[in-house]
């Protein structure tokens, strides 16, 4: 599972339209996300926060535009993407009669995750002693939730997508909510957080995107992207569509060592009106 | 064929108060209304000799009496419904399946074709009760025929109530594609398992009628005439059928265009566009030092 | 695949055995629908032995659809399908997952219901061994077009209404098939009368094998 080369984006949107049956779920949305970066999506209930993070996990297919994660496209390379992001979803995907610790085995196994990880991810959930011999039905949201959590961290793909994580979590959970997401975003993992309560994963991002209407209406930088270790690995799989961007260069995170907010990014030059370059894309 | 995304506005000043939204109705070239007119013309002319001569102009048979009449009716159903319009939907389905291929076009013809497939079916299941009733002294007999043309009629309604189920035109193609498909398969599974099941009870193999009679002269005209009419009334309703399929989703496509206009019309900014200058719309906080802010216009 | 395979019928099966279903509920309605027979049939046990087959197999294709029903329902709970799709299992493996965790079902549900035929109908089985492949056969092609109705219906939800009227049309063949082989089985008949039965009965099996472990994939991506 080579990782993506550090030019390429993690995730590639392009004029991205979504529907769900009749009701256009994204309506054209443009947006790259590099390695390692941790994305903080906001924006109001409805906006498409929640269809954008699924389609990114390729569970809702586009109508017109082009996604590429990790280089793939999440169509055609179906198993290959999926097993390499993970969604943390407003359900948690446990089997009612089945014990916590056996959903948690199924879901890391099926993602064909190291089984030797599950113990110590329960473990640092919480999810142990008799907790973890209850049947799913019997737990509360948080608990379930913090269960889904322990999939994800015992799986630990290169994406994340986390589609309101703090919700439902109790002050200790979001702790180690808030740690697990540091540490995945130290280690290198590209991340996407979908929230209403900006304040607690403004600290966690290097950008925050609004998303209103379907579409990225917003784009602002948060602190810079720490420097991601090259180790010039090469991609596998077919260079994406989304070649980076269209203009402007974006700093690869690999290249963003130590480079203060702003170089290379178009400063807020507003008023000028100069076409802003590079983070979010244009009509084409 | 009709990805609603092509009509998707993309200048930011379109989707606000002045676009009603609706692109005209695909209108039918001139071409395809007069073949739809000469075969409706030739369908009906056809049908219309076919009842003339099958009503007075042919003998009637020496056994069965006034009652052979209905070979003109019942086999070219049968003819229509079994093996025209089913083959119809089952290649057009595959057709869909396959990428090479996929176009709604096919899934269109193959919905319009499985529902003058079930017309075509009842009056087969009801001419040969007609038939049954006199000749055979019941309504229904469980012949190979006709309990296969019972099955494939049960499989035509199951697929028609999988496509009354609301969803995107793709994802109602492809379900109802598969579920032809299966049916498809199951078809000569079941003709087989039939025609073995009944052989067993030599009693009750009263015989397809058309097989016991002998048919010459004027009748046999009269027969493959009756066979064509009827063929080119399946075809003419297919037409209809079909345009009114295409109709539908170009309702359905105005519905998206105007649903996506309003969705991108939630967060534009208002009265203007582009943004470029427009801090509004996202309130982003100022207290990020330069506001280096971007409308973003997709 | 395989390993795929063995991972979902272990859950499937595994939450069966949790929370008892087949066993509490399915084999009673089974049970149940015989009695139902009986009572339209009349005492005559004579009658009721001649169309024990026949009574056999349509129960089981009422318990088909209710044990498919359950297979599907267990995932629409807290969206486990999604779940299933985002973990990236391979589809085949998990089509043969989900067939071989119903037919296991089926299995059980046969035998119970084979005994209550034999004991409330009087029938009397001379080949016992064209009993079993028949069943055999017969659960192999319901467990794996059941699977795959199931997956076409399981977003929908008129699904309830909607699975039996599409499944059972298309296992009409099993259950001609099944019936003609047990009548043998009944009545003494030489193996070659089951035989071209038997045929029937492994092609169908294999086309919807086919079908299934080619197809689930685009399957459930439409679902």
């Amino acid at each position: 599972m080579a990782p993506v080369a550090p030019s390429l984006p993690a995730v590639s949107l392009r004029g991205a339209v979504a529907l769900s049956g009749r009701f256009p779920l994204l309506a054209g949305v443009d947006l790259e996300v590099a390695v390692g970066e941790t994305v903080l999506v906001e924006g109001p209930n409805g906006a498409g926060k929640t269809s954008l993070l699924r389609v990114c996990a390729g569970l809702v297919p586009l109508a017109s535009g082009t996604l590429t994660v990790l280089g793939l496209d999440p169509v055609r390379h179906r198993t290959a993407v999926r097993r390499r992001v993970g969604l943390l979803s407003h359900a948690s995907h446990l089997y009612d009669d089945l014990t916590v610790r056996e959903n948690i085995r199924f879901g890391v196994r099926a993602a064909g995750g190291d089984p030797a990880r599950i113990d110590p991810a329960c473990a640092r959930w919480g999810l142990t002693g008799r907790l973890a011999r209850t049947p799913a039905v019997k737990l509360s949201a948080g608990q379930r939730r913090r269960a889904a959590l322990a999939v994800l961290t015992a799986r630990w793909p290169e994406v994340w997508l986390l589609d309101e994580p703090h919700a439902g979590l109790d002050v200790a959970a979001r702790a180690l909510l808030d740690e697990a997401v540091a540490e995945a975003s130290a280690a290198g993992v590209t991340i996407l957080i979908a929230s209403h309560e900006p304040g607690a994963a403004e600290d966690l991002a290097h950008r925050a995107v609004t998303v209103t209407g379907g579409r990225v209406t917003a784009d602002r930088e948060l602190r810079p992207a720490s420097p991601v270790v090259d180790e010039g690995r090469a991609t596998d799989g077919q260079p994406s569509d989304g070649q980076p961007s269209d203009g402007g260069a974006r700093p690869g995170a690999g290249e963003g060592a130590g480079r203060p907010a702003g170089t290379d990014r178009p400063t807020a030059d507003v008023a000028s009106g100069a076409a802003p370059q590079g983070r979010v894309a244009h009509v084409a | 064929m009709s990805t609603p995304s092509t009509a998707v506005p993309v200048h930011p000043a379109a989707p606000s108060a002045t676009n009603t939204g609706m692109t005209p109705p695909p209108a039918q070239s001139a071409r395809s209304r007069t073949t739809e007119r000469v075969i409706g013309l030739l369908a009906l002319v056809g049908t219309v000799c076919t009842v003339w001569l099958g009503l007075w102009v042919t003998p009637p048979d020496r056994t069965q009496g006034d009652l052979v009449r209905l070979v003109y009716v019942h086999p070219g159903v049968a003819w229509v419904a079994l093996y025209l319009a089913f083959g119809l939907a089952a290649v057009s389905s595959i057709l869909y399946l396959w990428p090479r291929t996929r176009s709604l076009f096919w899934d269109r013809l193959a919905a319009a074709s499985v529902e003058v497939g079930v017309v075509f079916n009842i009056c087969t299941l009801v001419s040969g009760s007609i038939w049954g009733k006199p000749t055979w002294g019941v309504w229904w007999a469980w012949d190979a025929r006709l309990t296969l043309t019972a099955v494939l009629l049960v499989l035509f309604l199951g697929y028609l109530a999988l496509r009354r189920i609301p969803a995107e035109p793709e994802v109602r193609a492809r379900r109802s594609a598969f579920v032809a498909l299966f049916a498809v398969l199951d078809v000569p599974l079941v003709h087989f398992s039939v025609n073995w099941w009944n052989t067993l009870h030599q009693g009750a193999t009263v015989l397809n009628p058309g097989l016991t009679l002998k048919i010459h002269g004027s009748m046999a005209w009269t027969l493959l005439l009756g066979f064509v009419a009827l063929t080119l009334v399946f075809v003419w309703m297919l037409l209809v059928r079909y345009r009114i399929g295409v109709l539908e989703d170009w309702l359905d496509a105005n519905e998206l265009d105007a649903a996506v206009a309003e969705r991108q019309a939630e967060g534009a900014t208002p009265a203007g566009g582009a943004g470029a200058g427009d801090p509004l719309g996202s309130g982003r906080d100022p207290g990020d030092g330069a506001p280096s802010e971007r409308v973003g216009v997709a | 695949m395989w390993r795929d395979a063995a991972l979902v019928a272990g859950k499937d099966l595994r939450i069966e055995a949790r929370s008892r279903v087949a066993l509490t509920q399915v084999a009673p309605f089974g049970i149940v629908a015989l009695a139902l027979f009986a009572f339209a049939l009349g005492p005559d046990r004579a009658t009721m032995a001649r169309g024990a087959p026949g009574l056999f197999w349509v129960a089981v294709l009422f318990c088909t659809v209710l044990a498919v029903q359950r297979s599907v329902s267990v995932e629409s709970a807290d969206g486990a399908r999604d779940g299933l799709r985002l973990s990236g299992l391979d589809p085949a493996g998990l089509f043969l997952g989900k067939s071989v965790a119903v037919g296991a079902q089926l299995v059980v549900l046969q035998a119970v219901l084979a005994v209550g035929v034999v004991l409330l109908y009087g029938a009397r089985i001379q080949v016992p061994w064209m009993i079993v492949v028949s069943c055999a056969l017969g659960t192999v092609g319901l467990a794996v077009t059941g699977t795959l109705y199931g997956a076409l219906s399981s977003g929908l939800r008129v699904r309830e209404t909607l699975l039996p009227l599409l499944l059972l049309p298309i296992v009409a063949p099993v259950l001609l098939a099944g019936t003609r082989i047990w009548q043998a089985a009944m009545t003494g008949g030489t193996p070659s009368d089951g035989s071209q039965w038997l045929r029937l009965l492994v092609l169908f099996d294999a086309v919807y094998v086919a079908v299934g472990v080619v197809l689930f994939g685009s399957i459930q991506e439409t679902a």
